[in-house]
């Protein structure tokens, strides 16, 4: 029992940092309708910028400063030459205009600051809390856990700034009619910027986070297919369904790895997702927390 | 027959044509004036134009890939029609659109607060124009904490008002109020047009259907048919022009006649200017 809930806590944990990732597609998703691919990318750059100014000889705070303002320009030009030229196209054309968008922040990135892998140190150790371990005999990395109460901590932040703010009402509003919202005196254009700074944000603590443990390294951009299972079934308008949505994932790999894995040969993590994800989709295409349109009847 | 925009015109429409997606041509050169503190009433049948109309005033129409590619608008003596959205409603002009479109994931609170969005009022000031909107909306004060899209079409459309109101405009163009709600609540909703025109001194062009209502509201009335404005009047003068009474309220002077007859009448008199 005490092994179950060792797999289950760290998996829960692991879960966190997919929903990190999840967060920044779900931001752009509901402000602008668009699927942006890019948003792995967008860790990677995040992140790879973070480390090269510090390899520079930056302090780490000045180094995140200016990976901010890197992404705050990022999200400024994407607007201007992506998103604002394509405006009233189907949303196809918008999700290609991201693809291409990845391979352009891939390119700028390794460009910039080269293509081999950095090491990160946050200072936070991945090691097991000992407390923990000497009182229950469970194994939970102290990292883990620092970086959920982050990951906690990010999604508080972004709570109080789409409900109570006024910036934050404008974005749900846009989220819900863009027409609507023009009529109003919203302008789509500086909303749009926004958003993708609020997911160039996201991308840099998801970058920062996931670097520490991983490495810097061109594989971080693969994360964004790690958020698909993770969009599926939180949905992809929710915030909190990318958070339930990452805790499932988490904990739902590692248990099949652990209990299911041996019976087939073990190896099921990597896939698990995905074919739970797939099952969802026949039962609640529009996932846990996805939007069901109000319809008055 | 289309007035020419007196000088004095609060809002002036000089001869636009519109023109969707580059091929469809939807306004032939329409020409109207809003003088200050009045309400216009701008009236026709499906697909005359009315919204169009609307839409070009609010610059709305670029979202739809329409254009005005001739002619200008003006609001008090300047031009306006390059202006973005969001310009203009800081200028003061704002559309309550067909459908009412509110935000049906935000509270009717939440709802009223975004169209204070391009004034970047203070807390103290927000609460007092919340208040003010309550006071001429009391129904809303009861839903506040709903979400919109639950609310009644009534709610929505005063929702919708009321969320203009916030912007505090000097001119609402307000597209089709009485669309689907109950001819109770249509009187409800003009009674607050008028009113807010008199207390807010608030002017309105509005597009509508219900010719009748619209006319005994309305200070002015323009008569829109394929796009070209056909007729135009004080309010009281179209209510009583026989023409009007026929194809708009349903009211012939002699016998009863027959559909066929009366679509052959029409196609035979038009009032084409």
């Amino acid at each position: 029992m005490q092994f179950f809930f060792e797999v289950l806590i760290g998996g829960l944990l692991a879960g966190v940092m997919y929903s990190l990732v999840a967060l920044g597609f779900v931001l752009i998703y509901k402000a602008s309708g668009v699927f942006n691919f890019a948003q792995g990318a967008m860790v990677f750059f995040a992140a790879l910028t973070t480390v090269g100014f510090i390899s520079m000889g930056a302090p780490f705070w000045l180094a995140v400063a200016l990976a901010l303002l890197a992404m705050a320009a990022l999200a400024f030009f994407t607007e201007r030459l992506v998103l604002r030229p394509l405006v009233n196209q189907p949303q196809i054309t918008l999700f290609m205009a991201t693809i291409g968008l990845a391979f352009f922040i891939e390119g700028i990135a390794q460009l910039t600051w080269g293509a081999q892998v950095h090491a990160l140190d946050l200072g936070i150790a991945d090691e097991p809390i000992e407390w923990l371990m000497g009182n229950t005999g469970m194994n939970i990395s102290k990292f883990d856990l620092v970086a959920s109460g982050i990951a906690a901590a990010l999604v508080a932040v972004l709570a109080v700034f789409f409900n109570k703010t006024r910036t934050g009402r404008a974005l749900r509003a846009v989220a819900d009619d863009h027409q609507a919202a023009l009529a109003v005196g919203i302008s789509l254009h500086r909303i749009w910027v926004i958003v993708w700074m609020v997911a160039g944000f996201v991308a840099l603590v998801t970058g920062l986070l996931w670097g520490a443990r991983n490495g810097v390294q061109f594989a971080l951009t693969f994360l964004a297919l790690k958020a698909l299972p993770v969009l599926i079934l939180g949905g992809f308008e929710s915030i909190a369904g990318a958070i339930v949505g990452g805790l499932i994932v988490g904990a739902s790999e590692k248990l099949a790895e652990v209990y299911i894995g041996p019976h087939v040969g073990g190896g099921i993590e990597s896939w698990f997702p995905y074919a739970l994800a797939l099952a969802f989709l026949l039962i609640r295409p529009e996932g846990l927390f996805g939007e069901r349109r109000i319809d008055r009847v | 027959m289309s007035a020419v925009p007196k000088p004095e015109a609060y809002l002036g429409v000089n001869n636009i044509e519109v023109i969707y997606d580059h091929v469809i041509l939807v306004l032939k050169g329409v020409s109207l004036s809003v003088p200050e503190g009045k309400i216009v009433a701008l009236l026709g049948a499906n697909g005359a134009g009315k919204t169009t109309t609307l839409k070009a005033i609010s610059n709305l129409l670029r979202a739809e890939r329409g254009e005005v590619t001739k002619g200008t608008i003006e609001f008090r003596g300047r031009r306006v029609d390059r202006l973005s959205p969001d310009k203009l409603v800081r200028l003061g002009v704002v559309q309550v659109m067909e459908g009412r479109h509110c935000f049906a994931h935000l509270t009717v609170e939440e709802n009223l607060l975004t169209g204070a969005y391009t004034r970047g009022a203070g807390r103290a000031q927000l609460k007092q124009d919340l208040e003010k909107v309550y006071g001429y909306f009391p129904q809303l004060k009861e839903r506040r904490g709903a979400l919109a899209g639950y609310t009644s079409g009534g709610e929505q459309q005063m929702t919708a008002l009321g969320r203009a109101l916030m912007a505090r405009p000097s001119m609402i163009l307000l597209d089709e109020p009485s669309m689907g709600l109950a001819p109770q609540i249509v009187e409800e909703i003009f009674e607050i047009v008028k009113n807010l025109n008199q207390k807010e001194s608030v002017s309105f062009l509005l597009a509508e259907q219900n010719t009748h209502v619209a006319l005994r509201y309305a200070d002015h009335g323009y008569i829109l048919e394929n796009g070209r404005v056909v007729m135009d009047g004080a309010a009281a003068e179209l209510a009583a022009n026989e023409d009007v009474r026929e194809f708009y309220l349903g009211i012939s002077s002699g016998a009863r006649r027959s559909f066929k007859d009366v679509k052959h009448y029409r196609r035979r008199k038009r009032w084409l200017a």
